[in-house]
């Protein structure tokens, strides 16, 4: 006996918002500063502080909600989440609660294999991150530190419609990719900029009702949200299919030992006790101010992706690539446009080969390419008007890396520019011929594969300029 | 000297006929005498006091004073006071020097106001007797064995014995007007929104509103003109231009229609506070205005709405008192627990105490409906009330509080008989409205006050009825005599 079972999983994504400065305060938001240095009178809590909302923050929840298509409420109110905890000053959490600025909207992402995947998003809603506790080096203390305490997030919450880790993976990257592309996040996962919570329950397919859930808390890398949610629907499979139950809690994400662990379990969670926060009025926006920002929103990965499917005439998988960043795609656009009338795939294949390889290499960020794209463009077109050839532009490509000399300085300099002179390559055919009577003879008599032996050695001669088209054709003359 | 008012001071100072190092000494030394009785004063700014005192009357010597120059006040000890202590008259704040200024305190030293010190409050601005202080109750200076009333009860005492010329206060239910009736003094509520609220150490968000408190109407109109306006650090605050106050101070009060509501006037209300008002209203028809009846009819239902709201807001607002950052940390915690534990149960006072528990009972889940979304309805249907009536009169009128001041301990251990004290109070609080409180008369030599309510931003006219009543009585020029031996 097997049951067949069904994953069903929702997200809840903590996205930190690049403002200068805080959610409710004038304090600054860079990250690695020494502890507490960037935490005023309001992060900690002082008595008597208010909070005053940062326009920057509403902004940008709006840029999110109408990315999605969502609808961004005239009427949206703050409201007190109350709990203790060193690290949360004021002993509740400024967060939306009932009225969030962003309701509703939808996210479309291709999955592995070419299918597409469409989730509805519940809510987005605006709120201020914690501070850190730190429990080593304090001697039987826990050190705090406010430098995040009143950061801007939002939280977006799916609805449960994602049906396995990969999925789950796919729709994360997804809007870490938009969220990038809206430049409200700098989406820095190491640095705690983006972070998931993930609800996963199973089901018996077919089945209609939701099963019970645990939430796995703060994972915070694609990779292990994969092997989170893997482990925790293996888990689940296995208490039921002995006959168990699942208990609703939260669980937390060991990833040295590749497990997840109860951290509470729902009777011991707290009880918030949200109420509008009486410091702050109701956020109203009007429509003139939604229709503002939307003029401010580039064009989405989604609708890149598609264009230069279709524009560029790429396959699917070369544009989702392309697009995969915001700098990427202008990097590409930027070579295109400079390469003279190259075709797209030429530009495609270098940006996505060569440069992204050697980029990854040394870990090195698009924008600190040390090939800026007018020098890659030079490179491709020097390839299309077959001033060289593509091996020998690899060869050029790597003394782009590490000089500043231009393309057409390299090929000068080092004599690389291809041989298209008919006189001069019919002269290394005969003299190539003259030095191989056993092969020509073989060749004459029917070995037809001998062929590529006589082109390689004619481009070896060459030291490889000479233009493997023009090669070919005269081969074929002289040997018939 | 000291039994002048803000305004009579002024005109000293304008005149060169006294300075403020000389004031400063005055009400200094009045404090150092005559407060180990009343203990209205927290904290004494003594050294600041005669230095800011001298560094205005350079000022004014060189004609660059500012409006309210050399004129000695006190704050409530619930307002953040750079570089000096900020108690809110609890051991929690007993050790918190305020790293910062509030907008109230900022705006006054703009205003070239000497600071004298921090008066005594009930703990947290919860209380309605300033018997719940941390640093012990503060003394009627009318009869020292009654109540000065609260939250405000140092400020309004203060004023009264003529330890200051005048002092801020905060009412979240009836905290300045309260004890401004039961010591003999005049004393604003603005409108919610016109006073700043940022670094007023907040008990109820919603209803918390800083004001004046002096002996006279015109003192107060000169002290609001110095607090009001929009606060960019006070989201709450709001962008409404601020009239000069004093400017209508003499309007005539032909013509203005006064509202009574019946229900200020039932079971409770002591026959010869009514009687006071009774009288007020004479003087106020022999001015001019005319007397309405009229109906508040949701007023009993005050209380209770307000011991949900106010209680609820300050659950919250008080959780940030944990001793992890600031205030009293307990000794030697052994966890996180025990620290939490311990430092609020050592560091807050019982009516503290049981307001948190009511606040965080209220705000529960499956409690949350019940009273708190049900206390903001009924608190809609307060304001619609006032609404209402402000559709037929200009001015409300009625008696600030049921009784004269009580005794000492006489009502500590019954908190829901405290809490009536404030029963004709703390409706204007749930509506946001203005209202002030002035002297009506006495009660076997203990004060009673007179309430004025007016309209969303109606203060200049609150103030304006209240001098032209001042005009043609003298309640409020009445000083407690005990305190009137001359220092030599």
């Amino acid at each position: 006996m097997s049951i067949e079972w069904e994953t069903v999983i929702g997200l809840e994504i903590h996205v930190q918002l690049m403002t200068k400065t805080k959610l409710f305060s004038g304090a600054a938001t860079e990250y690695g500063a020494a502890p507490n240095v960037q935490a005023c009178g309001i992060d900690i809590g002082l008595p008597g502080v208010l909070p005053v909302l940062n326009e920057a923050a509403l902004t940008m929840a709006i840029k999110f909600g109408l990315s999605i298509g969502a609808n961004i409420a005239h009427k949206s109110v703050f409201a007190r989440k109350n709990y203790f905890y060193p690290d949360l000053p004021k002993g509740y959490q400024i967060s939306q609660f009932e009225h969030p600025i962003v309701q509703g909207g939808s996210i479309l992402f291709d999955l592995e294999g070419g299918a597409r995947k469409h989730v509805n998003i519940t809510r987005a809603h605006l709120e201020e991150d914690a501070g850190k506790s730190l429990h080593e080096d304090f001697d039987g203390f826990s050190g705090i530190d406010l430098n995040r305490a009143g950061i801007p997030l939002i939280e977006i919450v799916s609805e449960p419609e994602l049906r396995s880790a990969k999925e789950a993976v796919a729709y994360l990257k997804a809007i870490h990719t938009l969220v990038r592309y809206l430049e409200i996040s700098d989406g820095n996962m190491q640095e705690g900029s983006f972070r998931c919570d993930a609800n996963v329950s199973i089901r018996p397919k077919g089945e209609a009702k939701l099963g019970t859930r645990a939430e796995i808390k703060n994972v915070n890398s694609f990779r292990f949200v994969e092997k989170a949610i893997n482990y925790e629907i293996n888990r689940q499979i296995d208490i039921l299919e002995n006959n168990g139950t699942i208990t609703q809690e939260t669980r937390l994400y060991d990833a040295n030992k590749d497990e997840t662990r109860s951290m509470r379990t729902k009777e011991e969670a707290n009880d918030y006790r949200y109420f509008p926060d009486p410091d702050l009025l109701p956020v109203i926006v009007e429509k003139e101010f939604i229709e503002r920002v939307r003029t401010t929103l580039p064009e989405l990965p989604r609708e890149k992706a598609e264009r230069f499917a279709k524009d560029y005439a790429l396959s699917v998988y070369d544009a989702n690539v392309l697009t995969s960043t915001r700098e990427l795609a202008d990097f590409f656009e930027a070579t295109l446009k400079a390469s003279n009338g190259s075709e797209a795939k030429l530009c495609a294949n270098w940006v996505m080969g060569e440069l992204l390889g050697a980029l990854n290499k040394t870990s090195l960020d698009i924008s600190n390419s040390p090939i800026s794209a007018e020098r890659l463009a030079k490179l491709v077109e020097r390839m299309s008007d077959k001033t060289i050839s593509g091996k020998i532009a690899k060869s050029i490509f790597d003394k782009l890396w590490t000089s500043t000399d231009s393309v057409d300085e390299i090929i000068e300099k080092d004599g690389l520019k291809q041989v298209t002179d008919n006189s001069a390559i019919e002269a290394i055919i005969d003299k190539v011929i003259a030095e191989n009577p056993t092969q020509t003879q073989d060749y004459k008599s029917g070995k037809d594969k001998l062929f590529g032996f006589f082109v390689g050695q004619v481009m070896k001669a060459s030291q490889g300029k000479a233009n493997p088209d023009l090669v070919n054709e005269l081969l074929k003359q002289k040997l018939s | 000297m000291h039994t002048k008012t803000i305004a009579q001071l002024l005109d000293l100072l304008n005149k060169r006929e006294c300075s403020s190092v000389e004031l400063t000494q005055i009400f200094l030394d009045r404090i150092k005498r005559y407060d180990k009785s009343l203990n209205c004063f927290i904290t004494l700014t003594e050294e600041m006091a005669l230095a800011a005192a001298a560094v205005e009357d350079q000022k004014r010597a060189k004609g660059q004073h500012q409006f309210l120059s050399g004129i000695p006040i006190a704050h409530k000890d619930i307002f953040c006071t750079q570089g000096v202590k900020t108690s809110c008259g609890s051991k929690m704040l007993d050790n918190f020097i305020s790293p910062y200024d509030a907008t109230v305190v900022k705006n006054f030293k703009e205003a070239g106001t000497i600071l004298l010190g921090k008066t005594n409050m009930d703990e947290f601005a919860m209380g309605s007797s300033n018997e719940t202080s941390y640093y012990g109750p503060v003394r009627n200076p009318w009869d020292l064995k009654a109540v000065a009333g609260g939250s405000s009860g140092g400020s309004a005492a203060a004023v009264a014995a003529s330890l200051s010329p005048g002092s801020t206060g905060t009412d979240t239910g009836g905290s300045i007007r309260q004890p401004a009736a039961l010591c003999n003094v005049t004393g604003l509520k603005p409108t919610y929104g016109r006073v700043s609220r940022y670094g007023m150490v907040a008990f109820a968000s919603s209803l918390d509103q800083g004001g004046p408190l002096a002996k006279t109407a015109e003192d107060c109109a000169l002290m609001l003109q110095a607090m009001a306006g929009v606060d960019l650090k006070d989201s709450t605050s709001l962008d409404k231009p601020v009239p000069n106050y004093c400017a209508t101070l003499n309007a005539s009060l032909e013509g203005v229609r006064i509202g009574i509501p019946k229900e200020f006037f039932q079971a409770g209300l002591h026959p010869e506070v009514e009687a006071s008002v009774q009288e007020a209203i004479k003087v106020l028809e022999k001015l001019g205005a005319k007397i309405k009846p009229i109906s508040l009819p949701n007023t009993g239902l005050a209380v209770p709405t307000y011991y949900v709201i106010a209680p609820a807001e300050a659950s919250s607002n008080l959780s940030r008192f944990d001793g992890v950052r600031f205030g009293y940390r307990c000794h030697e915690p052994k966890n996180l627990d025990d620290l939490y534990k311990r430092s609020r149960t050592e560091g807050f006072g019982a009516e503290v105490k049981r307001r948190i528990l009511i606040g965080t009972y209220v705000l529960s889940a499956g409690y949350f409906d019940a009273y708190y979304i049900q206390a903001q309805k009924v608190r809609k249907l307060i304001t619609n009330d006032f609404q209402e009536a402000f559709r037929e009169v200009d001015i409300i009128l009625g008696p600030t509080t049921p009784t004269p001041a009580f005794n000492l301990g006489e009502k500590s251990n019954d908190p829901v008989s405290m809490y009536l004290c404030d029963i004709y109070t703390i409706n204007v609080n749930l509506a946001g409205l203005p209202a002030l409180s002035m002297p009506g008369g006495f009660v076997n030599n203990r004060p009673t006050g007179l309430q004025l309510i007016g309209n969303y931003f109606e203060e200049a006219k609150l103030l304006n009825v209240a001098h032209q009543f001042q005009q043609i009585t003298d309640w409020h020029a009445k000083t407690p005599t005990i305190f009137e031996e001359s220092l030599s």
